[in-house]
């Protein structure tokens, strides 16, 4: 038996009359890397943010970590990181002062936090620069930073909204490297992509058309399933049949 | 607790690394104090004052020679009478006028009771007032050296007149204006500054999906700001006694924790602007067209309010500047007590209450 980490059962978002999120039904398993897919305006933004207790759900149930996404958001907010779409680190502030503040925040000893900068600015390469500030740096090592500071307290699970949106291939291969990294810790990943080779790097992936979810499978399951060889082809027939898009 | 402090260092941190607020939090109170004051107090020195003793006797020599001694004011002595002197004032070459009454040392040898007329070109308050100030303050002492050689008190009046603006009515207390004028600004707009930027650059969310409780988040910003205020309220104090020389006359206790309520219903304000504004510029607009100009208009320190139409006598009541800039002028200017200020201490107070826990509880909304 797959232990389940995340389960959602007709979850629900609206504003106003619009059905943002409309009644999406999941499970994502620990340890696995689950990618969260759709077009623009699809919803994925604000089904994850009800899922990390940012937004209050209008109807149905969820699960996240154990706890209730109702009731019991203090506790899931201890068991998660969250990357979110925007890039947000503190541009003026250094990357050792960044990963004090994020580790003084989830309650991490000072010692501990010392320790474990010290690695991931090895890890990293970013010796020269950790007394820099953030705001200084690429883009590209921002986001891996990001990446890094949003898992820099083990949580159970981490939500990525479009982590690697605006950065080169090779830029985001390496972080891929670390989202599988951090994936054979055991931590789950939760991620949004546009980018369809992205979505062959997941396990499983969910497709979401007009806030609900048309396809879930492996990549392999799904192209199975719409008869094609590539994701794109998949993404396209369902995107095709999608109202809500900006593009 | 640890994370408090963790995160309200990195609050010092924005402050310090950016220039702006550097300039608008330590600059802007030096320059609107010299800016407002200087050239007020300038005028103030070098007054030129004039001394009629149509008593010429021992009392009156007495206290003209301490005036002499203070090099304060510009003091000649002239035999001028009534209507010389009125002429004098109407030509602007003179801002006061001490008049001592012909028996001035056998009323008060005779009596124990004696009195000097003050007359002052009110049309400049500042002056006037100053001038007031320091006539008295000389007499009081002369007053306080005769007292020790006799146990029955002397009791020297000064009979006032005011001309060309007898209620002193635009009275430039311009240091309590300045002071109300920098901690709301500093207060409204660093705050909803801060927090909009957070929610800007997406850093809020980060903060808000931590189990960092939003309560603490909202005193984690709050406590810089004040600490801030408070170092702006000191400078301005300071730069009020030793630059422009106006004493702080009543309690510097009493003034400061008013002050620092005031500073709390400031930071509540900026509080709720974070909450409408979406972008820092609309945050600044707001604070400065919303807060700033009604603290200028209703406070009394730039138009006295007596003056104005009634209904905006009436809103000048909502804006807290007021009842801030009252106290601020009765305790530091007028040296009075609380016991006659209570009553805009508590409004003060009351609004400070209400506006704080309306901030706190759309912060709360807002996380939803
Ligand atoms: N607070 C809100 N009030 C009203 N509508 C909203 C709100 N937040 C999101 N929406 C709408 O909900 C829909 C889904 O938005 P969401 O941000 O979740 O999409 P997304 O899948 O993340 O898209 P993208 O790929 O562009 O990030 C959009 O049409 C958006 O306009
Ligand atoms: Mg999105």
């Amino acid at each position: 038996m797959k232990e389940i980490v995340i389960q959602t059962e007709k979850l629900s978002k609206i504003f106003g009359d619009f059905h943002a999120v409309d009644g999406i039904s999941f499970e994502v398993y620990k340890g696995e890397i689950f990618g969260f897919l759709g077009a623009n305006g699809a919803g994925k933004t604000t089904a994850m943010r009800m899922l990390c207790g940012l937004s209050h759900p209008t109807s149905g149930k969820a699960m996240v970590a154990g706890f209730d996404v109702f009731k019991q958001t203090e506790k899931i907010k201890k068991n998660i990181g969250y990357m979110s779409q925007k890039f947000s680190l503190y541009d003026d502030l250094t990357i050792l002062e960044n990963l004090e503040l994020f580790g003084g925040i989830y309650g991490m000893s000072r010692k501990e936090i010392r320790e474990k900068s010290q690695s991931l600015i090895e890890k990293l390469g970013l010796e020269n620069e950790s007394k820099k500030l953030v705001g200084s740096l690429p883009l590209g090592w921002k986001q891996k930073l990001a990446f890094s500071v949003s898992i820099f307290h083990e949580p159970k699970i981490v939500f990525l909204d479009e982590p690697t949106g605006g950065v080169d291939p090779v830029t985001r291969r390496q972080f891929w490297d670390l989202i599988y990294d951090a994936a054979h810790r055991g931590i789950t990943v939760f991620v949004t992509t546009h980018y369809m080779d992205e979505a062959e790097y997941c396990n499983r992936i969910s497709m979401m058309v007009d806030g609900r979810i048309e396809a879930l499978g492996s990549p392999s399951e799904l192209k199975a399933q719409f008869h094609t060889d590539n994701m794109d082809e998949v993404f396209y027939q369902l995107a095709r049949a999608a109202k809500r898009s900006d593009s | 607790m640890k994370q408090f402090f963790v995160f309200v260092r990195k609050e010092f941190y924005h402050v310090f690394r950016d220039k702006r607020t550097l300039f608008i939090l330590f600059g802007m109170p030096v320059v609107q104090v010299l800016l407002f004051g200087f050239a007020l107090t300038n005028e103030v020195k070098d007054s030129p004052v004039i001394v009629v003793d149509n008593a010429k006797d021992e009392a009156s020599q007495a206290i003209i020679g301490k005036m002499y001694a203070s090099h304060y004011f510009d003091i000649e002595k002239a035999p001028l009478s009534h209507n010389e002197i009125l002429e004098n004032f109407r030509d602007g070459k003179i801002k006061a006028a001490i008049i001592f009454p012909a028996n001035f040392n056998a009323d008060l040898s005779h009596t124990n009771k004696a009195q000097i007329q003050v007359i002052t070109d009110a049309s400049d308050p500042n002056t006037a007032t100053t001038v007031l100030n320091y006539a008295t303050s000389v007499i009081k002492s002369y007053q306080e050296e005769l007292a020790q050689n006799t146990r029955i008190p002397y009791r020297i009046s000064t009979e006032v007149r005011n001309i060309f603006n007898p209620q002193l009515k635009s009275e430039h207390n311009f240091v309590p204006g300045v002071m109300a004028m920098v901690l709301m600004l500093i207060c409204v707009m660093m705050t909803a500054i801060s927090i909009v930027r957070e929610k800007e650059f997406g850093t809020m969310e980060i903060l808000l999906v931590s189990p960092f409780k939003p309560i603490l988040v909202v005193f984690a910003k709050l406590f810089p700001y004040l600490t801030l205020s408070m170092v702006n309220l000191v400078t301005i104090l300071l730069m009020s006694v030793f630059v422009l020389g106006l004493p702080i006359k009543g309690s510097i206790l009493l003034l400061v924790l008013l002050s620092m309520l005031f500073m709390v219903c400031c930071l509540s304000l900026g509080l709720l602007i974070s909450n409408i504004a979406k972008s820092q510029q609309v945050a600044m607009l707001i604070s400065l067209v919303g807060m700033l100009m009604p603290t200028m208009i209703f406070s009394g320190f730039m138009f006295p309010i007596e003056n104005m139409p009634t209904l905006l006598q009436v809103i000048s009541n909502i804006v807290p500047s007021k009842w801030y800039y009252t106290i601020v002028k009765f305790v530091m200017i007028k040296g009075l007590g609380f016991s006659s200020i209570w009553k805009e201490a508590l409004i003060l107070a009351g609004m400070t209450c209400v506006l704080f826990f309306v901030a706190l509880k759309k912060f709360k909304i807002r996380l939803e």
